[in-house]
């Protein structure tokens, strides 16, 4: 037990928290484009589940790791197709919507799992790629720099994704169809166009979660692989406050405790394991708690718009 | 607001005409929602060399064909009513409440715990008192997201989330320790049960030789009794308006987080009591699995009624109906369950597209007789 | 000419195929062909528990002599109770002879049902309640043996002294079997430290292959877990390359074929055999089956592709021997 805080473990801690945040990070990221345009999607861990199976179907079979992502992301943009098409064409209350594709993407990419591959097969996925350089810096070097590429994609997005939102008239046209989708159609903005994008590309994402899963993660599909991840990631967007930093924050803040809580577990620290699976979710809570969050949301959130309505 | 907009309610604050050709209208959409998907689920079940005739016909079968099938559908109907009528409640608060998941294993917990433990009460005691317990437990775990919004802006999808991830474990921690079937430690198998629970709180069986239990009337009970609460109560009246436009509510001075708490505490307490009823009237015993998905399916069944109350059997019963034929199906013509699984959301994906014509026409045929309020 | 013979060999082929559907079709008359409908919590394909029995199936059915003597009736991914419930009465109504309700939590279902079908023959576990009733059986498995030989084989080839084991929920045979397994490893040496991980859940493959990386982080070289969700360890034990897997219930070398030593199989089709000659001969159940490494139900499946030094074999055989022969006792 000497060696509890020494430096490797801390080490262990952060490459753990990386890995376990990448898949929150691609999900979550694309939910913040879809609520900020004012579209909440709960269908996430559905489109997570059939693109990790699309992907790792085509990894097996072909070998080619990026057509597997390829297909990852076309999966995602068609069940964002169909998602756009049912909340925003037919202004289907979002919430049933989403449960349906949830329980479409779970129930479909098992059954084709289990037609097309049958049993738990393993492949080899992404390869970790040491950077250069900052790879070689003592200490932190190979913590964050030793990393696979759809580990490395995870976070580039952030930034990425705060510049598109904050810094660009698309950014601009997307917040302003979820706060005020019938001010920014007398101004010309295409409401349902930029929603469309914004599912779409929000599901794009979560297909590339699900394949980060499976072709660079864990490396195999299994059924319900995501075990519910996708709606965690939902749930850190509201932490994020629909910021890119602030869900980077509260995916940071969710993988931390659970490689912390793996940790106690393995050094034996006395409690009961249930309890220490529980601190990630509770710190979520405590951690907004005491933050105090007045981040007001979109405030066409979860509501369909009909032209000459309001 | 739009969430009862998008449910093709008026969004009036009287209390509703009762329009049969109205309700004609939001039952057949649906209902060609339901045709639809189970259009492309025969592709699917041809392409897996499936007679999908022979397919649906077993779950018509399965589900009306008999006794034994409509009394299924009605044991699933009954916590779909029962989680329902909850999310119907925080709904009207403009609150959306997904943490049924978790409120439904607190109260299944607790009526696991109270019968075992006041195992020597009669049972005319015992099972309403049971049900108290499960009820207030769900309602516990409902209002910690409930005081969360309205004290310190934390948001309910999130909480709840979470809190459902917490319950989880916290029926993980309690079915390895004190809940825990001492028999099944005496034999070494330690499996992840509760003992039997004693016979007197055992609900009642409505029909012999199957599930049917008194807890389907309970439900139904409710369900009228939440249609008064919300429509002819100084309460009700509150909830709805504070949904309908919190900031008219304030300024009219109702105190718009409690009525958003409140609510969400009543949507838990119902979930609660459908875990409870689960326990007692179904399993007699606490298992793994109790909540069955319920929490998100009961929301479906929520907004299929239309988030009213009353709408809410008719949508329940035909819910659980959709669930018992598609498990009747599934035995018939042996498919892998997922397929079942993948059929159902393509059914709740275009059961919830279908909203928008019916909305219209509903708002067409209302025009001129009630304004619908714009947002 | 050309059409003639193709004509011809249309024929031929209908008749072969014809004779093909015509001789199953003969062979029930002499014996009659047996249904059984099973009813598993999970995937036919989960590489654990549902497996187990699924694979079983298949065996007895080959061995049987295909689908003609033996009819295999399933419904997967079921956890609830009142579709377990419908599920048993239905096969039941429906004239199957043998209804296995393979999870422990259909047992207060099968209690229900069994009575009003007493020519069916019900079998459920894993447990060990017949309820009293003649047409009911019950069958478990003391994956604690299993988890002994695996835990004796560990600390032969263990050399950081340090074992992980990743676990789902502390409960039924991921509990049982990790006992057993801690029992084994401290009979060679009580020194070497176990360290354990649950991650609350049988389906979190992500959270697993966290826990297993964390393990060979704090040095572990071996590991082992329950659970279809250990696929996501043995995942980490093949990036690491070098920690060896000890897998359960059914046989995972397929997954890391140089580094799984070896995996304790649950094999039911002598159960399943026993119980359909049973029924031949006229009983319909009232017995506990257990899974054993002495009755061959739990079997130790060495990986043929992992190269496992003499010694370390010997000792595993060695403890085999001891628990079939009453010498070594492991306690669940």
């Amino acid at each position: 037990m000497k060696d509890v805080i020494s430096l490797g473990v801390l080490g262990g801690i952060l490459t753990s928290m990386i890995r376990l945040a990448t898949p929150f990070l691609y999900a979550a990221i694309g939910e913040t484009f879809a609520q900020t345009s004012g579209v909440v999607n709960l269908g996430v861990d559905g489109i997570m589940l059939l693109s990790a199976y699309g992907a790792f179907y085509v990894a097996l079979n072909t070998g080619n790791l990026w057509l597997a992502l390829l297909t990852a992301a076309a999966i995602g943009l068609l069940m964002g197709l169909l998602m756009s098409f049912i909340s925003v064409t037919l202004k289907a209350e979002q919430g049933i919507s989403g449960i349906g594709l949830y329980m479409f993407g779970l129930g479909m990419s098992s059954l084709l799992f289990k037609i097309t591959i049958g049993t738990v097969k393993t492949i080899d996925g992404f390869q970790p790629v040491r950077i250069p350089l900052l790879g070689d810096i003592p200490g932190i070097g190979p913590i964050l720099f030793d990393h696979s590429l759809p580990v490395y994609g995870a976070f580039l997005l952030v930034p990425i994704a705060w510049w598109v939102l904050d810094k660009t008239t698309l950014g601009l046209k997307i917040k302003s169809v979820g706060q005020n989708p019938a001010a920014a159609d007398s101004l010309g903005i295409n409401v349902d166009r930029i929603r469309y994008f914004s599912v779409c590309l929000g599901a794009v994402l979560a297909g590339l979660a699900g394949a980060s899963l499976s072709t660079a993660l864990v490396d195999l599909f299994q059924d319900n692989l995501t075990a519910g991840q996708g709606f965690i990631a939902v749930a850190l967007v509201y932490f994020g406050g629909w910021n890119p930093w602030g869900v980077m924050g509260g995916a940071f803040l969710f993988s931390i405790v659970n490689s912390i809580q793996l940790w106690m577990q393995v050094i034996g620290v006395k409690i009961p394991s249930d309890v220490a699976v529980m601190l990630p979710y509770l710190l979520t809570i405590a951690a907004l708690m005491i933050t105090v969050n007045r981040v007001r949301q979109p405030a066409a959130l979860n509501k369909p718009f009909e032209r000459g309505e309001s | 607001m739009q969430i009862k907009k998008a449910a093709n309610k008026p969004l009036s604050l009287r209390r509703p005409a009762f329009d049969w050709s109205n309700v004609v209208l939001h039952f057949l959409l649906p209902l060609a929602g339901v045709l639809a998907a189970l259009l492309i689920g025969a592709v699917m079940l041809i392409i897996l060399k499936a007679d999908p005739i022979a397919a649906y016909a077993a779950m018509v079968n399965g589900a009306v064909g008999s006794v034994s099938g409509i009394t299924q559908s009605l044991v699933k109907a009954t916590p779909l009513l029962l989680v329902g009528l909850g999310i119907c409640i925080a709904f009207r608060a403009n609150v959306i409440n997904i943490g049924g998941e978790g409120q439904i294993i607190l109260g299944a917990l607790a009526a696991t715990w109270f019968p075992l433990t006041f195992n020597t009460w009669p049972g005319w005691l015992l099972i309403p008192s049971t049900l108290i317990v499960g009820f207030v437990a769900g309602a516990i775990w409902g209002f910690v997201p409930g005081i969360l919004k309205a004290r310190l802006q934390v948001n309910e999808i999130l909480s709840t989330i979470m809190m459902n991830s917490i319950a989880q474990q916290l029926m993980n921690l309690l079915l390895r320790g004190p809940l825990m079937d001492p028999s099944g430690i005496a034999a070494g198998t330690y499996l992840a049960q509760s003992a039997r629970l004693p016979v007197q709180v055992w609900l009642p069986r409505l029909v012999p030789q199957t599930l049917l239990h008194a807890g389907a009337i309970l439900a139904v009970v409710l369900a009228v009794l939440v249609y008064f609460f919300l429509w002819r109560t100084t309460i009700g009246y509150r909830i709805r308006a504070v949904g309908l436009n919190p900031d008219a509510s304030r300024y009219s001075g109702i105190n718009v987080p409690f009525y958003q708490a409140l609510s969400m505490t009543l949507a838990g307490g119902f979930a609660g009591l459908a875990g409870a009823i689960e326990v007692i009237g179904v399993q007699h015993r606490l298992l793994e699995g109790v909540t069955s998905g319920y929490g998100f399916t009961g929301i479906v069944a929520a907004l299929l009624g239309s988030l009213h109350p009353l709408g809410l059997i008719p949508a329940s019963i035909l819910f659980g109906g959709l669930l018992v034929g598609a498990a009747q199906m599934q035995r018939a013509v042996q498919v892998p369950s997922s397929l079942i699984d993948a059929i159902l959301g393509l059914v709740v994906l275009f059961v919830s597209g279908s909203a928008l014509w019916s909305r219209r026409w509903a708002a067409r045929r209302n025009m001129g007789t009630e304004e619908e309020e714009k947002s | 000419m050309k059409n003639k013979s193709l004509l011809i060999f249309g024929l031929l082929l209908i008749a072969l195929l014809v004779n093909a559907c015509g001789t199953p079709a003969a062979a029930p008359a002499a014996q009659k062909q047996i249904k059984i409908a099973v009813i598993m919590p999970s995937a036919t394909n989960d590489m654990a528990f549902s497996q187990s029995m699924w694979s079983a199936l298949q065996s007895v059915q080959k061995d049987m002599g295909g689908e003609s003597a033996l009819q295999i009736a399933y419904t997967d991914n079921l956890f609830n109770v009142p579709d377990a419930a419908a599920a048993i009465r239905d096969y039941a109504s429906k004239g199957f002879d043998i209804v296995i309700a393979h999870g422990s939590q259909y047992g207060s279902s099968v209690q229900d049902i069994a009575p009003d079908f007493p020519n069916t023959t019900f079998a459920w576990g894993t447990d060990v309640n017949t309820f009293g009733m003649k047409n009911v059986y019950a069958y478990t498995a003391a994956a604690e043996q299993g988890g002994y030989v695996n835990g004796v084989l560990a600390a032969k080839l263990t050399k950081s002294k340090i074992i992980g084991v990743t676990g789902p929920v502390e409960v039924g045979d991921a509990k049982t079997y990790i006992d057993g397994f801690v029992q084994g490893v401290a009979s060679v040496d009580p020194t070497i430290k176990v360290n354990k991980t649950w991650t609350g859940s049988f389906s979190d493959v992500a959270l697993m292959t966290a826990a297993a990386k964390t393990h060979i982080q704090a040095g572990a070289d071996i590991l082992t877990g329950s659970s279809q969700s250990v696929v996501g360890s043995i995942g980490a034990a093949k990036d690491a390359g070098n920690v060896l897997w000890f897998g359960t219930q059914a046989d995972q070398a397929s997954l890391a074929p140089n580094l799984v030593v070896a995996s304790q199989v649950y094999d039911w089709t002598a159960m399943l055999k026993d119980m359909i000659a049973k029924r031949q001969a006229g009983t319909l159940g009232g017995t506990v089956y257990t899974l054993t490494l002495s009755n061959g139900g739990l079997k130790i499946a060495y990986n043929p592709g992992y190269n496992l030094p003499a010694d370390v074999k010997a000792a595993g055989d060695a403890a085999i021997k001891g628990i079939q022969d009453g010498s070594i006792t492991v306690n669940p």
